[in-house]
């Protein structure tokens, strides 16, 4: 009766992801007295998982299954977690996880509990924490049935190593044709930068910038810090950004360990979309912008300024600490 | 074409959250409820359906008497009818139960749900849905065509986006992309006035159990204040940042 943890790989090497489910997999292991398994897709090799707490690695390796089928990713899942014997299973944030979540819950009959921030309060009855109202609030939910499925939130329990002998066996799940009634016809995907899912850092930028000629500023910040670039919804609906870049509300969460906003006046809905950020910095010209009360630092000047001048000192910074 | 739209009728995302009842329940006193949005670019589209491809539209919501003026409001923008399940929506897993039912029932094309509600953000009602029902599902979906008995979908993923062909029936949770904001349509006077005539059926709760349940709420703690550093002094933002925060 391990705890099962899906631990998502991309070209067969582990995401963070994957290892942020693993140590929190390990926690809730301890909890109950047992052991961790990784049920992944075509890895190559173990990777880090033991150092994150995994002493079992259950791989599949099928070649139908190289491209992210969310239903037959979902059937072998839960036909890993029944083999295993696992009553608690654990998935990321990740699009792909909350994508298959549901599936995987009604296959296990498990309770779900998404957006989860913490290990369980207590495990029997077994409650757990999770963000509501996009961060503005959080809900202790307790999951009622046998089994349990937790969506672990990006980045809210952070790698924790527990170095642990991890063996790896071959699992080969029985699939249905109608596991693949959905198909992937392409994938367009910049290569060459993270995504804001997977990023530290992100720079984000609002109307403040006056228009979209002016983002190199922004990608070159971006790129002296590692970090993935968003934007306001104004900039996505005025259509100067692409809507992948929206975060707030109703566009994507953001959970990074630094967020920082330039030209971004902060409406409550931007506010609640990024709230989970550790250490929020502020660029404004307006003191008076709601957003310098929900920042931990903030700079009062002029974007066009700040920014130049903060991209030389972060190359610096950098330089000096390489 | 026959689609159904799943709605859910939560609170305007400006409205303040608060709790009572021992932080048990949320506070409704004045508080503003709409479609939710990641619904109506769903519903939107539907229009699209409607207006092109001569699809019938009909939208569902879980809820007791007080949704009604929500699934009034779709009805404005041009739903062609409108069904309550009359049972308070309790979990995901409920919802979906009652959801699955009307899906069965009703011989529907094309699903359209939110990716998730903006109010307790679950994401996993459109999901359970398709399980429930055998149906196909596309999560996160930013563009849909329909042809015959397939789908083209566009969803997004971590990073950029995927395009997806599917067979119907078919389950979507949309969000924007499916339409943008500048499309969204106000219900006119017209549209308020045939809406009054439209039928909104009231189904019994065929929903059996629940899997979860909330226990209580509390709000982040309050924030303290910011540090503002000035804009000649950057190298002190750098070392905050590195020394204090540990961020770079």
């Amino acid at each position: 009766m391990s705890v099962l943890v899906y631990t998502e790989s991309e070209g067969g090497s582990f995401k963070k992801a994957a290892y942020e489910v693993a140590s929190y997999g390990k926690g809730i292991a301890d909890q109950l007295g047992t052991s961790v398994t990784a049920i992944s897709f075509n890895a190559n090799g173990a990777g880090d998982l033991g150092t994150y707490g995994v002493s079992k690695q259950l791989n599949i390796t099928d070649s139908k299954l190289e491209k992210f089928n969310a239903a037959a990713y979902a059937d072998a899942i839960a036909q890993a977690a029944k083999a295993e014997g696992a009553t608690t299973v654990i998935i990321s944030s990740s699009a792909n996880s909350k994508y298959l979540g549901a599936l995987l819950s009604v296959h296990l009959e498990a309770g779900y509990a998404t957006n989860v921030m913490e290990l369980p309060a207590s495990t029997s009855p077994f409650t757990v924490k999770r963000s509501v109202f996009t961060n503005k609030a959080f809900a202790m939910t307790e999951i009622s049935t046998a089994n349990k499925l937790v969506g672990l939130a990006n980045n809210s329990y952070g790698l924790k190593e527990n170095t642990t002998d991890c063996s790896t066996e071959a699992f080969t799940p029985t699939l249905s044709d109608d596991d693949f009634k959905v198909q992937v016809q392409s994938v367009d995907k910049a290569t060459d930068k993270v995504s804001i899912a997977d990023a530290d850092v992100v720079v984000s930028a609002g109307r403040g910038l006056k228009g979209p000629e002016n983002w190199g500023m922004v990608e070159e910040l971006a790129e002296v810090l590692g970090a993935a670039t968003a934007c306001s919804k104004p900039v996505s609906d005025m259509g100067w950004r692409p809507h992948g870049e929206h975060v707030g509300q109703t566009g994507k969460p953001v959970a990074t360990n630094l967020y920082i906003a330039i030209g971004i006046s902060g409406a409550i809905q931007h506010l609640a979309g990024v709230s989970s950020s550790k250490v929020k910095v502020v660029i404004n010209t307006d003191p008076e912008a709601p957003f310098f009360k929900a920042a931990d630092y903030g700079v009062v000047g002029d974007a066009f300024e700040v920014v130049p001048a903060l991209i030389e000192k972060l190359k610096a910074f950098k330089a000096a600490n390489a | 074409m026959k689609i159904l739209v799943c709605i859910s009728h939560v609170p305007d995302t400006t409205s303040k959250i608060n709790f009572t009842d021992n932080n048990t329940q949320f506070d409704t006193n004045g508080v503003q409820y709409v479609i939710n949005p990641n619904d109506e670019f769903g519903l939107t589209r539907a229009m699209w359906f409607k207006e092109k491809q001569g699809a019938s539209v009909e939208v569902v919501t879980v809820g007791g008497s007080e949704v009604e003026p929500t699934l009034r409001k779709a009805l404005a923008i041009g739903a062609d009818s409108a069904t309550r399940v009359d049972a308070p929506a309790l979990d995901g897993y409920a919802v979906a139960q009652e959801l699955a039912a009307v899906v069965k029932n009703g011989g529907y094309d094309l699903v359209i749900a939110g990716r998730e509600s903006i109010d307790y953000n679950g994401g996993m009602v459109p999901g359970m849905v398709a399980a429930m029902t055998g149906a196909s599902f596309v999560n996160t979906c930013i563009s849909l065509e329909i042809d015959g008995s397939t789908a083209t979908a566009t969803r997004e993923i971590d990073g950029g986006k995927e395009t997806v062909s599917a067979t119907l029936p078919l389950i979507i949770g949309g969000q924007k992309g499916l339409v943008e904001e500048s499309d969204l349509r106000i219900p006119n006077m017209r549209g308020i006035m045939m809406a009054r005539k439209k039928p909104l059926n009231v189904v019994p709760s065929v929903a059996t159990a629940t899997e979860t349940k909330t226990v209580s709420f509390e709000k982040p703690a309050p924030k303290g204040d910011v540090k503002l550093v000035a804009a000649d002094n950057l190298d002190q933002l750098i070392d905050l940042l590195h020394n204090e925060a540990k961020a770079i």
